[in-house]
This record gives C-alpha cells, structure tokens and sequence, in this order.
C-alpha cells in the first residue's frame, strides 16, 4: 500500500518549470531521502504534496486515495473537505528555520493544533505533548519560549509539534540546514528514532551520512526531473546517471 | 515602613503649594527686580483651570476617535489583503467567492486612498457644513460628535496601514507551519499571526495616537472648546500671548503620559523575546 503516490506533478515559478512530470511512490514504513543540487525542486515536490504550494499539473494521493488532481493550474478533482484535511493531517511536516510559534512556550507549541484541531481536552493533550518532548529529550524545556532555545531544541521541538497531530508519514524540509554542525546529530537521533520505530518518512537533505545509513531509498533530483531512484548503497557507489555521479563528487 | 494615606499626601502637596502661591506673591507684589515676571507666572497659574479643563475635550476626542477607528481598521486591513487561500477550482461558488473577495479589497483599498489622500480639514468641514447641506438627515448638532466622526474615520485608514504592514511583517512560515498541524486560515491568523502582530503595531498605533492628539487641534475651527480653542480665545480676550506655554506644556503631559502607557504595553506584548 501506498502512503504517498504523484503522478506527472509539473509546477511552474513564472516561466521556471521547477517540476518536470515527476512521478513518486514511497511506500509505508519506507524511509526516502531526496538529494540533489539546489534548485532542483526538492523542497517545491514536498511543499507541493502538503498543499503548501499549488500544482500546476499532475495527480496527488495519500493512502491511496486522491487528494487532488490539477489541470493548468485548476483543480479539477479533489477529495470532499473534510477528506482533504483529514488527509493533509496524514502529513506531518518539519521546516527548514523551525517555523515554531515564537509566542508560545515549547510545551503550547505541542499543545496548541490537538486542541484546535483536533478538540483535544487540555489533560490529554498536554499528557501527549510531554510524552513528545521526552520523546525528543526536552522535557525539561517545557515551559521555555522557543527564542531561549537553541536551533537544534528548536528544531527538536517542531517535531514534536507535527508528531503531536499522530501523522502517518512525515515530511521533512531539510531538518539540519539551519542548524549549527554540532547540533545536527540531537535532530539526526531524534529522526533515525522515528525511522526505526516505523514512520514513513521523505526526508529532503544534505546529510549524506543519515541518508546513507537510515534511507531505504535514495532519490537524486536535477532540474525539477527525478534523475535517478535507488537504495542508498547502489546510488551513493554506483551512480549511474551522470549528474549524479557529478554531484556526489562535487560534495565529497 | 509605614504606608502614608493618600489623604494625608494630598493635604501636605496642598500646602506646599499653599505656601508656593504666598511666595510668588511675595515677589510679585514686593516689587523687587524680577518683580515683572512673577506677575507674569501668576497669571499663567490663573489660566491652567481653564485650560485643564478644555483639555479633557482634547483627551476625550482623541481617545474615543482612536478606540472607534482600532476596532473599524482591523476589518479594513484584513479586507485589504483578503484573498482566497485554497487553489483555483473549476466550482461557480469558488467563483462567487473569488468575486467577493476582490470586491472587498477594492472597496478597502479605495477607502484608504480616499481618507489618507485628503486634508484631515476638509473631511472634519465636509462632514459638519456640507453634509447637511447635501441631506438634512445628517445635521449633526453636536460639534463634538461630528469631529469625533471625522476623526474615526480617518484615522482608521491609517491605523489600517499599520494593522496591515504589522501582519505582513510576520514570516510567512508561521502562517505555513500553522496550516501544516491543520489550522484553518482564520485559526491562523487569530492564534498565530495577530498576537504575534500586536506587538509591532503599538510603536506606530502609539505615533498615530500623538498625532492625532496634536491634530485635534483643528477642532478650534469648527468652534468645539478643546485647548487650544480655549487657548486662542484666551490670548484674543486677555491680549497676552503668554497662554501658549501653558498651553503647550499640557500638551507634553498628555504626550508623556500616553508614551508612557504605550511603552508599558510594548514590554508586556514582548515577554516573550
């Protein structure tokens, strides 16, 4: 079964085809890294799957069911509302700069969505968001605002924050690329924890090494295509596509 | 230490002003060197009841106007960037809806322009002599009520600025991660963004409120008591030019004051920074 399925996504910025018929599949319980220069499209492929950006063209589905369909920039098939949501709360996502609410402590930043959202009473919901923030080592940070927290807690914190929604899949945005190189392994734990304990996960990064060992599934994009999509041992050791095998000698 | 009652202050502050006053006298009638000016002073102090109390006018038009044109700018700065969130779909109420929301934006749009774009002067003359003029309906008898119409309605256009730039000063991201956990366009913005926007708003709303302190000053023409229409009719009555530093000098109080209060209210909107 499918967790996430596109089919011929194309998304323009003005006259910069930034996605060029990308089709993917990522599996349950699948762990896919998306590498790849700059500019290639890979946060625009995760940000078009939330419904962050909207699609040009091409077919979305979660769970095997469709999400939505464009045509020219129009929606012409998409789930009922109440569909649509409950599905894009499958999708938990981490940003690049944390995105936390800067007005409200770690603890309320977990809290806040189950109770809007969800309609969680107060108990419950904060029962789960500490049992997150043990879960990310930072239960002692409870009650700090996210200013006071260093990038790596912050970040740790915006995991908590979508696991809180008990998504199926999670998104990451390049977790890491903010974060000082000293405070990325406390995010890389918490993320190979997730991995480990089933999560399907698409994770948009520069950290080789993680991609390396916890991925099931490497894909290198260029230029808004998917140039080539293996397991992580033939990619990064037997490249076949040249660009790729041009990008991962430029970075090692 | 011992707690002194606020009566027993007041009645040791009137007696020293008591023996203030006997001391001015002093020197005004003892006819010494500086004899001229303490006669001078005397009269200024004989003004300030006066002037205090056509200052509550000033203070009760630029608070009420204020307050009115917060609650109607909001609406206007959220209808200025009013747009329709979700994708374009091929639905005739989306169209509908699309339709709408464009009409708000105009008319927003088309009211800031007006009210920032023409003298304060004329808005308070239009709606005072000409209106009636146009429609008996609108005789407004009272001057305060007119100046206090006038002045809401342009201040709001302002105070709709700031509302607007202060949202959109707010990272985008914020606004995304809120609809990455599910929250509605409305749930964002009243749970996410504006509380976060409060905070940059109250340095500018503060400069408008002075402003707008200071502008009431334009009522004097339409004949309504504030201070400084009590100040000019005093310094025609008395022929003493001198009014106007006490005059002033209120004006920087009430400034102070308000400075003080918004200043206040910045460090408590911030406690989280």
């Amino acid at each position: 079964m499918s967790m996430i399925r596109c089919e011929k996504c194309n998304k323009y910025f003005g006259s910069l085809h930034v996605l060029q018929d990308v089709d993917l599949t990522v599996e349950q319980g699948e762990v896919v890294c998306v590498i790849g220069p700059s500019g290639a499209g890979k946060s625009t492929l995760l940000r078009s799957l939330n419904q962050l950006e909207p699609l040009y063209s091409g077919k979305i589905l979660i769970d095997d069911e469709l999400l939505l369909h464009c045509e020219k920039g129009v929606i012409v098939e998409s789930a009922s509302r109440r569909d649509r949501k409950r599905l894009l709360l499958e999708m938990g996502m981490v940003f690049q700069s944390f995105n936390l609410f800067p007005h409200k402590t770690a603890l309320d930043n977990v809290m806040l969505a189950q109770q809007i959202v969800r309609g969680t009473n107060t108990e419950t919901a904060r029962e789960i968001a500490m049992n997150l923030l043990v879960k990310v080592g930072l239960e002692e940070k409870a009650d700090s605002y996210p200013l006071r927290l260093s990038g790596g807690q912050q970040q740790r914190v915006a995991i908590a924050r979508a696991l809180a929604m008990q998504p199926r899949m999670m998104l990451f945005d390049e977790p890491t690329s903010a974060l000082d190189p000293e405070l990325v392994g406390d995010v890389l734990r918490v993320m190979k924890d997730l991995a480990h304990g089933g999560m399907t996960m698409l994770v948009v990064t520069h950290e080789m090494g993680f991609a390396r060992e916890v991925a099931s599934r490497v894909i290198f994009m260029a230029d808004g295509c998917i140039a080539e999509d293996n397991t992580p041992a033939e990619l990064f050791d037997h490249p076949q596509n040249p660009r790729t095998q041009q990008f991962l000698t430029s970075i090692l | 230490m011992r707690l002194t009652p606020a009566c027993v202050v007041i009645s040791k502050w009137g007696q020293k002003l008591d023996n203030l006053w006997a001391w001015i006298d002093g020197f005004a009638d003892g006819g010494g060197e500086h004899a001229a000016l303490f006669v001078e002073l005397r009269k200024i102090i004989g003004w300030l009841p006066a002037l205090i109390e056509a200052s509550w006018i000033t203070l009760a038009l630029t608070v009420t106007s204020v307050v009115t044109a917060l609650v109607f700018s909001v609406f206007l700065a959220l209808g200025k960037i009013a747009r329709v969130q979700s994708q374009r779909t091929k639905s005739i109420g989306q169209l509908v809806t699309r339709g709408i929301t464009t009409a708000i934006r105009w008319i927003s749009s088309g009211y800031v322009f007006f009210f920032r774009g023409t003298p304060l002067l004329m808005q308070l003359f239009f709606i005072y002599f000409t209106l009636p003029l146009i429609n008996p309906v609108f005789n407004i008898k009272s001057r305060f009520a007119a100046a206090w119409i006038a002045f809401s309605l342009n201040i709001a256009a302002y105070l709709a600025e700031i509302i607007r730039a202060a949202i959109q000063s707010i990272p985008k991201g914020q606004l995304e991660a809120a609809r990455a956990v599910g929250l509605s366009y409305m749930q964002s913005m009243r749970l996410i963004v504006l509380p976060q926007a409060y905070k940059r708003m109250i340095p500018p709303v503060c400069n408008e409120f002075i402003m707008v302190l200071k502008d009431s000053s334009l009522v004097s023409i339409i004949a309504l008591t504030d201070l400084t229409y009590k100040t000019t009719m005093l310094a025609s009555n008395k022929a003493s030019s001198l009014v106007y530093l006490p005059a002033m000098a209120i004006y920087l109080v009430m400034t102070a004051f308000f400075t003080v209060i918004f200043n206040r209210a910045e460090k408590k909107l911030g406690g989280y920074e």
